[in-house]
């Protein structure tokens, strides 16, 4: 296989990844942020964490997977970015520190306040977790300062400019959906009703931000200039399917609601990876500067290993993962003896 | 301060705190899979009652070492983003192939193994745990093979181009002996800390009287397989010495605190240095017992301090090449005498339990055992990190090159500041629930959460 042929290869494996990462771990934050809000007795909330108490770690696992591809694939991306977003990535960090101690930790006392202190913890971790995500991919697509010597130049603020606000709160609308339509698949009774009344309400909103970051993706991206294929539907695509999803949530069929709002945030996703190919890091200080797949990865050789090892090994974790889904299918009820976190 | 050393503060300080959560993950994993195995097989309720205690205190510790874990993958970018450029080609591969194999199996099953009792077939739900104790002593495996690179490259050539290392043999990179050497040493470590762990606990509950038959047959477990991880870390302890010896010749140097090359070499009992931590003041030392330790060879010679200092800068330039003594010098000497104390301690403890545990007088005194493998681990980890110093590729490159070069001193202190005030706050939270659940012994082990008193969190329906 040749060198250009890998780097492709490559680039859409770590596009593969990220997509799975924000399909997966799109409803965990989702059902994060609405549990202090959705959940108002104790075993309620115990129902909310147990819809994807067996789920979330491996979920998460597709984010170190997609960093550390992102650093034996594309090392000068790796270096790059994760430098150059150090401050918001350090809150991501905090953020998913906070979140995930707190599935594990929130049940194991009976304090109210312990216990409501790890529920903010989750729900405020994963706001910020969604909303950082969202700001960075919104700015990948956008481009960011970077020099010559590939180093970004910008600081923290660079990253909160108005493109990547509304990346960032779009993400944040789309996930709490997200997460809304998973725990009407997976709640019962009461709470399955009461988040029904929820995802109404926020899928308004995720329409009209959606509408907003579609609108400016052709403003502040250089998107216009490669208009066609290139991302061509996929983006309308992507909001028809959140639009139509809203047809279906005021007739409570969750799961078609759940599939059409994952399609929205894939083909969001796959939309920035589009604006973004080949270039893995647009410089927004001069065009040249940018990192693309050829100048920012690794050799031949290494990139053949990999591909060895993905292709054995990606496939075996989505068989288990998804029999783990299917093995935990059954609805949940907030009926304390059926509890386990 | 600047960025670099703030960096280097940062690496060190959320390193040296990630593993003290990874080796009892490491080794007690083992030991909840037995115990549910032997209840599977028996359906002995008191094996039921063991896998659960146990099982209750590795998840609590299992999550810290998680969430940290995350911040160990991401910081190679984040704060040493010129490493991760000059290394990328090959320092990657481990990294997302841990992350492939093992993180993916640790979690998933872990998952199942919490939720899946009486949901899965017990076949499943007892294969979950031996999975999540494969999986995090794989993860051990690949990141200590890409910590083992570091310490000794090998499968590289240099492209001329850019003058990085570029990976052209694979199979020398997963076989390199430096991290082997690595993994043996951490796995039979983290048996042994989780042994340790398990009499110290065991031994609270024998002196009180409480599930005296459980936490007796913990006991044993614990001294049978402390006494045999000691044995096997001290093994692998020298080979890893000899290893030393001959790929890192100043790491060796620094340990012993040898100045001047000897042939045969002394080995020093007790030397005092100055304040800079690199400088002799005195030393007594007995002859001939490094060249034993370094090669099994009593006429050896062993490379001093000093000649391989002249030698570097002829090598490599004008630099600073001496690690900072007094930690490889003490760190090392702390390690070893603790490794070679929990072994004797662990036969001390075969040994009582020939007779009656619960007459044993000095059993409420055992718990403070637990504190003594975290004493070895770290120091362990001091030596052989900073026994490199000053390189971050050994030979190849420097920390002092390794930095990002963007990051400013208000960057570092955010986050340094912000990395103390969390783990900080999660280590209390940790010591709270382990204590607590250790202390409450197995009855409330026996469903994964408790109860909420009534009254609780804001809002009524």
């Amino acid at each position: 296989m040749s060198h250009e042929f890998l780097q492709v290869l490559w680039f859409i494996l770590i596009g593969v990844l990220w997509v799975s990462f924000f399909f997966l771990e799109g409803f965990d934050f989702g059902v994060g942020m609405l549990l202090p809000f959705l959940g108002k007795k104790d075993e309620e909330r115990r129902a909310i964490i147990n819809t994807i108490g067996a789920t979330w770690d491996g979920n998460e696992v597709w984010l170190l997977t997609a960093g550390g591809a992102t650093f034996a694939a594309f090392p000068q991306w790796y270096a790059t970015m994760f430098s150059g977003f150090y401050l918001a990535l350090f809150l991501l960090l905090v953020a998913l520190i906070i979140r995930g101690i707190s599935f594990e930790y929130r049940s194991k006392d009976a304090n109210p306040k312990w216990r409501s202190l790890f529920d903010w913890m989750i729900a405020v971790g994963s706001f910020l977790a969604a909303l950082l995500l969202g700001v960075a991919f919104a700015n990948l697509a956008e481009g960011v300062p970077i020099n010559a010597k590939m180093m970004y130049t910008g600081n923290l603020f660079t990253l909160l400019n108005p493109y990547g606000l509304i990346g960032g709160l779009t993400m944040v609308s789309v996930f709490l959906l997200h997460g809304a339509n998973f725990l009407g698949l997976k709640l019962d009774g009461e709470l399955r009703e009461r988040v029904n009344g929820f995802a109404k309400k926020i899928y308004i909103a995720a329409v009209v931000l959606s509408l907003v970051l579609l609108v400016t993706t052709y403003i502040f991206t250089d998107t216009y200039t490669h208009l066609g294929l290139n991302p061509g539907i996929i983006p309308i695509v992507g909001l028809a399917a959140l639009l139509v999803s809203g047809y279906f949530i005021h007739r409570k069929q969750e799961g078609w609601a759940f599939i059409l709002v994952a399609v929205n945030i894939v083909f969001t996703l796959i939309t920035f990876f589009m604006i973004m190919f080949p270039r893995v890091m647009i410089s927004s200080t001069d065009p040249s500067y940018s990192l693309t797949i050829y100048n920012a990865s690794s050799s031949q050789y290494t990139l053949t290993v990999m591909s060895i090892v993905a292709l054995i090994f990606v496939p075996i974790v989505l068989v288990y993962q998804g029999w783990t889904y299917y093995m935990f299918r059954k609805r949940i009820t907030a009926k304390k003896e059926t509890l386990v976190y | 301060m600047d960025p670099l050393t703030l960096s280097r503060w940062q690496f060190a300080l959320t390193t040296v705190y990630h593993f003290l959560f990874v080796p009892l993950t490491l080794g007690l994993g083992w030991f909840v899979a037995f115990m549910q195995t032997r209840y599977y097989q028996t359906k002995d309720e008191t094996f039921h009652k063991m896998a659960k205690f146990w099982g209750k205190l590795f998840l609590i510790n299992f999550a810290i070492g998680v969430v940290t874990g995350i911040v160990q993958e991401f910081q190679f970018g984040m704060n040493w983003s010129e490493y991760s450029r000059f290394v990328g080609d090959i320092f990657g591969a481990p990294l997302a192939i841990e992350a492939l194999l093992a993180f993916f199996m640790e979690s998933t099953f872990l998952g199942i193994w919490i939720f899946g009792e009486g949901r899965v077939p017990e076949k499943v739900h007892l294969a979950a745990i031996w999975l999540v104790a494969i999986g995090s002593n794989l993860s051990a495996l690949w990141i200590l093979l890409a910590n083992g690179w570091m310490q000794h490259p090998v499968g590289y050539v240099i492209d001329p181009a850019t003058g990085r290392p570029m990976l052209n043999d694979f199979f020398a990179l997963a076989t390199n002996p430096k991290g082997w050497l690595f993994f043996g040493h951490t796995i039979t470590v983290g048996l042994a800390l989780a042994s340790f762990m398990i009499i110290g606990v065991s031994a609270y509950h024998i002196a009180r009287k409480s599930n005296f038959e459980l936490f007796k047959r913990s006991f044993k477990m614990g001294a049978i397989v402390g006494l045999i991880a000691a044995l096997l870390v001290i093994i692998d302890g020298d080979s890893q010495g000899k290893y030393v010896y001959q790929t890192q010749p100043m790491k060796m140097a620094s340990i012993e605190a040898l100045w001047n090359t000897e042939q045969p070499a002394s080995f020093s009992i007790l030397t005092i240095g100055d304040l800079s931590g690199k400088k002799e003041v005195w030393s007594l030392r007995i002859p001939v017992v490094t060249s034993l330790l370094a090669c099994n060879n009593p006429t050896c010679a062993v490379q001093g301090v000093n000649d391989i200092q002249a030698q570097y800068q002829q090598q490599y330039g004008p630099g600073d090449y001496v690690p900072l003594m007094v930690f490889t010098y003490w760190g090392f000497r702390f390690m070893v005498l603790v490794g070679f104390l929990m072994a004797l301690l662990s036969i001390l403890f075969l040994f009582a339990l020939r007779g009656d545990l619960t007459k044993a007088k000095w059993m409420k005194w055992v718990p403070w055992v637990i504190v003594l493998p975290y004493i070895a681990t770290t120091s362990g980890w001091l030596v052989t990190e900073m026994g490199r110093q000053p390189w971050i590729v050994q030979g190849l490159l420097k920390v002092q090159d390794a930095v990002s070069p963007n990051l400013t001193t208000v960057d570092l202190l955010i986050s340094l500041i912000g990395y103390v005030v969390v783990y900080g706050a999660l280590i209390v939270a940790d010591f709270y629930l382990m204590k607590k659940y250790a202390v409450l012994g197995p009855d409330a082990a026996m469903t994964e959460s408790v109860d909420a008193a009534p009254s609780v969190i804001g809002g009524q329906d």
